[in-house]
C-alpha cells in the first residue's frame, strides 16, 4: 500500500509551504524519519521527514512550487505498487504545473460525487489530477483547473498555425516560443528582457522578507540616531571570561554583551519595549530579545525569550544555540516569533554605520557597526581605543529624538563601563 | 432612495396598505395608543382611527381567532403579536383553522390573514422573548412562511402579504429592527412571495440563511473576500413555499452547502434545504452539506456569556464557510 507525503502545517498560522529542495531522487530507496525534502515557509526552513519506508515512487510536486499544508507531495511505496516504474529515464522536471503523471497508484482519498461525475464525463483519470483539498483529496477545483491546463495544452504551438487570413502589411513572424495563454505576462516579460536574463522564483523566505520590509517602511516614520562606544572594558571582560565560559561548553562573543546592555536599556527606557496600536502604545511587559541571523539564503531572526531574566552565561548560551539552529535551518516557528525588540550585528559583515528597517510590530532596533581600533581623545590626551558605532532606528510615532537618544546612551554607558 | 430600518420599512407598508385598502385592519396587543411594542404602528392609530387599529386582550388565541373571523367576513386583518414565542398559544387557531379553510371548503372560502411577530435573541429577551418558530409554522402546508432581511424586503414583502389571498406567517429578526438599514423605494411597490434572492454572487460555496442570519452571513463572506473565498449567500426570504430552484441551481454551480439559522438544529429549517439538496444535486456536491445552528438546548439562556454562545455572529459563520471551503 503506497503512502502519501503530505505538506505538514508547520506552526500554528502556518497555512502554505514552498518545497525548496528535494533531498531524494525518484526511484531511490528511503527510510523511515530519513529527511525527505527541504520545505521553506514564511517563519522557518525545516526539512520534511518520510513518514515511511519504501521507495520514492513518484514526486507530485516540483521544486520552487508553494503548497497548501495538506497537500500530497510525493508517494512512497514498494517497486511492486509502481510495476511500470522506469527509473532508468526520469522525466526532466518542467513548468511546475502539471504533475509528471504517477504511474504509481496513489490514495485518492475520498472523491466527491462531483468529482466523479467530471472524471466520468470528461474521461479523466484522477491519478493525475493533484489534490489540495483536506488530505490532500481532489476537489471540483482541482478538476476544473486540470481541465484548463489540459485545454491549453492541446491548443497547437502558434508556429503550428497556418495564416488563415493574410495579412495586410508583413507582420513580424509570431515569436516562436510557444508559450500557453495564461502566460501571457510572463512571456512578454520573457521577450522583454535580454535573453541572457535568468529568473530567481521570489519564494518562501525571500518572499517574506520582501513583504515585511515594504510593510515596515510604509507603516513607521524611520529615524535613526547614532553613538560610539569604546569597547574596551567589555574586552577586558570578554578575555579575562572566555575560558570560564568556555568550561560550562559556551562560545562568549561580543554579542552576549550587546543583548545585555541592550535589555538594561529596554528596562531603563520601558517605552522603547513597545508597540504602536493606533489609539494606544502598548507596553510589553516581557523583553522578547530577536537577533538578526545572515544565512546565504537571506535572513532569519531567532527570539531570545524572556532576555532580562538571563545571566551573561544564559544569554551567551542561547545566543549560540539559536544561531547553530537557524543556520541548521531547526528553528521552530515559535522561536521565531513574539520579539519585542531587535539586535542587528551589521559589522559582521565590515559595515561601519547602517540603518536598518524596524521588524515590526516592534518600536526599534539595534544596529552594531564593526569593532575598530580608533584614535579619541580623552581627558585632552589622544589614546587608541577599540570602538563601534552604535545606532538606534526607531518608529517617530512612539519615540521623539530626546528619548531615544537616552536609549542609546544606556547602551553605551553600559557597555563603556562594564565590570 | 430614503435609508430606512427594517422596523420603519414595516411601519410604512402597514401604513401605505391602510391607506390603500380599507379592508385591511390591524389587530393587536398594545398597537394603539402605545404604538406597538416595537413602535411599528406608531400614530396608524391616531391616523386611522380605533375601527381600523384595534388594541386587542393579551389573549393570542381569541385574537387570532377574531381575525379569522374577519377575514372570512371580508376583511384584510393583520395581527401584530408581540413576540413569535407567544404564536404557540394561538397554535391551534393558526394551524387547524386558518390554514386549512380553503383547503376544507375546496377553495369556497379563504383566510387573507397576515401575523407578524418579531422572532429571534441577541436582545437579552431570555427564554419567551426570544424563541425561533419558523420550523414549526414552515411545516404546515397552507400557510406561507416569510422572513425578511433587510427593509426593502420587509416593505415589499409585507405588502405582498395583505394582498395574499391565503395567511401569511409574517416574521421579523427583532434584534435586526433598528441595526439593519436599507435603501427602500419610496411609494407602493411590492416584492413577491416565494423567490428567494442570491445577494452575493459566487463560486465557490453556496451560504443559505434569512432573517438577521442572512444580515450576518453576508458581513462573513465579504470578510473571507480577502482569504480568497468566494462564498455565494442566498437570502431565502420565504421559508414555505421553499424556492428550490434558487437553491439547487446555485448549489449545483458551486458543489458546497452550507445552511445556517438562529433556530436549533435538531429538525431545524436547515435539515430541508440540506435534504432537498441531497436529493436533488447529489451529483453536483463536493463536500459533505454542513448546518450552522443554534445548540439544541430548550430555549436562549438570559445570561450575557450564555446567549452569545447560544446566538451566532459573523465570526461563527465565517469559520464554519472556510472550514468547509477548505474541505
Amino acid at each position: 500500500m503506497p503512502t502519501n507525503v503530505i505538506m505538514p502545517q508547520l506552526g500554528e498560522s502556518v497555512m502554505e509551504g514552498t518545497l525548496s529542495k528535494w533531498l531524494k531522487q525518484e526511484g531511490e530507496r528511503v527510510n523511515e524519519f530519513e529527511p525527505l525534502m527541504e520545505v521553506n515557509t514564511d517563519k522557518v526552513d525545516t526539512e520534511i521527514p518520510a513518514p515511511a519506508s519504501g521507495i520514492l515512487l513518484k514526486w507530485l510536486v516540483t521544486e520552487g512550487t508553494t503548497v497548501k499544508a495538506g497537500t500530497v507531495l510525493a508517494i512512497i511505496g514498494q517497486a511492486s505498487d509502481g510495476a511500470s516504474l522506469d527509473t532508468s529515464t526520469p522525466a526532466p522536471v518542467a513548468a511546475p504545473t502539471p504533475p509528471p503523471a504517477p504511474s504509481a497508484k496513489r490514495d485518492l482519498g475520498f472523491i466527491s460525487p462531483v468529482v466523479a461525475k467530471m472524471a466520468d464525463e470528461h474521461k479523466l483519470d484522477l491519478q493525475l489530477i493533484p489534490g489540495t483539498g483536506q488530505g490532500g483529496r481532489i476537489t471540483k477545483r482541482d478538476v476544473l483547473d486540470y481541465l484548463e491546463k489540459m485545454t491549453v495544452g492541446v491548443a497547437p504551438a502558434p508556429v503550428a498555425l497556418p495564416a488563415p487570413v493574410p495579412a495586410p502589411t508583413p507582420a513580424p513572424t509570431p515569436t516562436p516560443i510557444a508559450q500557453s495563454p495564461t502566460r501571457s505576462v510572463q512571456s512578454s516579460i520573457l521577450s522583454s528582457s535580454a535573453t541572457e536574463d535568468s529568473f530567481i522564483p521570489v519564494v518562501g523566505m525571500r518572499k517574506s522578507i520582501a513583504e515585511h520590509m515594504v510593510k515596515s517602511e510604509h507603516t513607521a516614520p524611520h529615524v535613526t540616531t547614532v553613538m560610539e562606544a569604546d569597547l574596551s572594558r567589555v574586552l577586558t571582560h570578554l578575555d579575562a571570561h572566555k575560558e570560564q565560559f568556555a568550561r560550562d561548553g559556551v562560545t562568549l562573543t561580543l554579542t552576549a554583551y550587546f543583548v545585555s546592555a541592550t535589555v538594561a536599556a529596554l528596562k531603563a527606557v520601558p517605552i522603547v519595549n513597545s508597540q504602536w496600536a493606533d489609539d494606544k502604545i502598548i507596553l510589553k511587559r516581557e523583553v522578547n530579545m530577536g537577533m538578526a541571523v545572515a544565512l546565504d539564503e537571506g535572513l532569519i531572526v531567532p527570539v531570545i525569550k524572556n532576555a532580562d531574566g538571563k545571566s551573561l552565561l544564559g544569554l551567551a548560551r542561547e545566543i549560540n544555540d539559536l544561531a547553530k539552529r537557524a543556520r541548521a535551518k531547526a528553528l521552530k516557528p515559535d522561536e521565531v516569533s513574539g520579539g519585542t525588540f531587535t539586535i542587528t550585528n551589521h559589522g559582521v559583515s565590515g559595515s561601519l554605520v547602517a540603518t536598518p528597517i524596524i521588524n515590526q510590530p516592534q518600536t526599534g532596533i539595534l544596529g552594531v557597526g564593526i569593532m575598530q581600533k580608533r584614535v579619541v581623545v580623552i581627558n585632552d590626551a589622544i589614546a587608541i581605543r577599540p570602538m563601534a558605532y552604535i545606532s538606534l532606528t526607531f518608529d517617530h510615532r512612539i519615540l521623539d529624538g530626546a528619548v531615544a537618544d537616552k536609549f542609546l546612551m544606556t547602551v553605551k554607558k553600559a557597555l563603556e563601563s562594564w565590570a | 432612495m430614503p435609508e430606512l430600518t427594517l422596523v420603519d420599512a414595516i411601519h410604512q407598508a402597514l401604513d401605505e396598505e391602510l391607506a390603500r385598502d380599507e379592508r385591511v385592519i390591524l389587530l393587536g396587543q398594545d398597537i394603539g395608543a402605545r404604538g406597538g411594542v416595537f413602535r411599528a404602528t406608531q400614530g396608524l392609530l391616531e391616523k386611522y382611527g380605533e375601527k381600523r387599529v384595534i388594541d386587542s386582550p393579551l389573549a393570542e388565541a381569541s385574537l387570532v381567532g377574531v381575525a379569522i373571523g374577519a377575514a372570512l367576513a371580508g376583511q384584510r386583518p393583520v395581527c401584530e403579536i408581540q413576540f413569535a414565542d407567544a404564536l404557540q398559544a394561538a397554535f391551534n387557531q393558526i394551524v387547524n383553522e386558518a390554514t386549512r379553510i380553503s383547503y376544507r371548503s375546496a377553495g369556497e372560502w379563504s383566510v387573507p390573514l397576515v401575523i407578524r411577530a418579531p422572532y429571534g435573541g441577541g436582545v437579552s429577551g431570555g427564554l419567551y422573548h426570544s424563541q425561533s418558530v419558523e420550523s414549526f409554522f414552515a411545516h404546515v402546508p397552507g400557510l406561507k412562511v416569510v422572513i425578511p432581511s433587510n427593509p426593502r424586503d420587509a416593505k415589499g414583502l409585507l405588502k405582498s402579504a395583505v394582498r395574499d389571498p391565503g395567511p401569511v406567517l409574517f416574521l421579523e429578526p427583532k434584534k435586526g429592527y433598528r441595526t439593519i438599514k436599507g435603501d427602500v423605494p419610496e411609494g407602493d411597490f411590492t416584492v413577491p412571495i416565494g423567490p428567494a434572492r442570491i445577494s452575493r454572487a459566487g463560486q465557490q460555496i453556496s451560504v443559505m440563511a434569512y432573517g438577521l442570519m442572512h444580515h450576518y452571513c453576508l458581513q462573513a463572506a465579504e470578510a473571507l473576500a480577502s482569504e480568497n473565498i468566494d462564498a455565494e449567500v442566498i437570502d431565502l426570504r420565504t421559508l414555505y413555499p421553499i424556492d428550490q430552484e434558487t437553491i439547487l441551481a446555485s448549489v449545483r454551480k458551486t458543489g458546497r452547502a452550507l445552511i445556517v439559522h438562529e433556530d436549533n438544529l435538531t429538525l431545524g429549517y436547515g435539515a430541508e434545504v440540506a435534504a432537498l439538496i441531497a436529493q436533488e444535486a447529489f451529483s453536483n456536491l463536493d463536500a459533505p452539506i454542513h448546518r450552522l445552528a443554534a445548540p439544541d438546548v430548550p430555549a436562549m439562556p438570559f445570561g450575557q456569556a450564555e446567549q452569545d454562545w447560544f446566538m451566532l455572529n459573523p465570526e461563527k459563520i465565517a469559520a464554519a464557510i472556510r472550514e468547509l471551503a477548505n474541505y
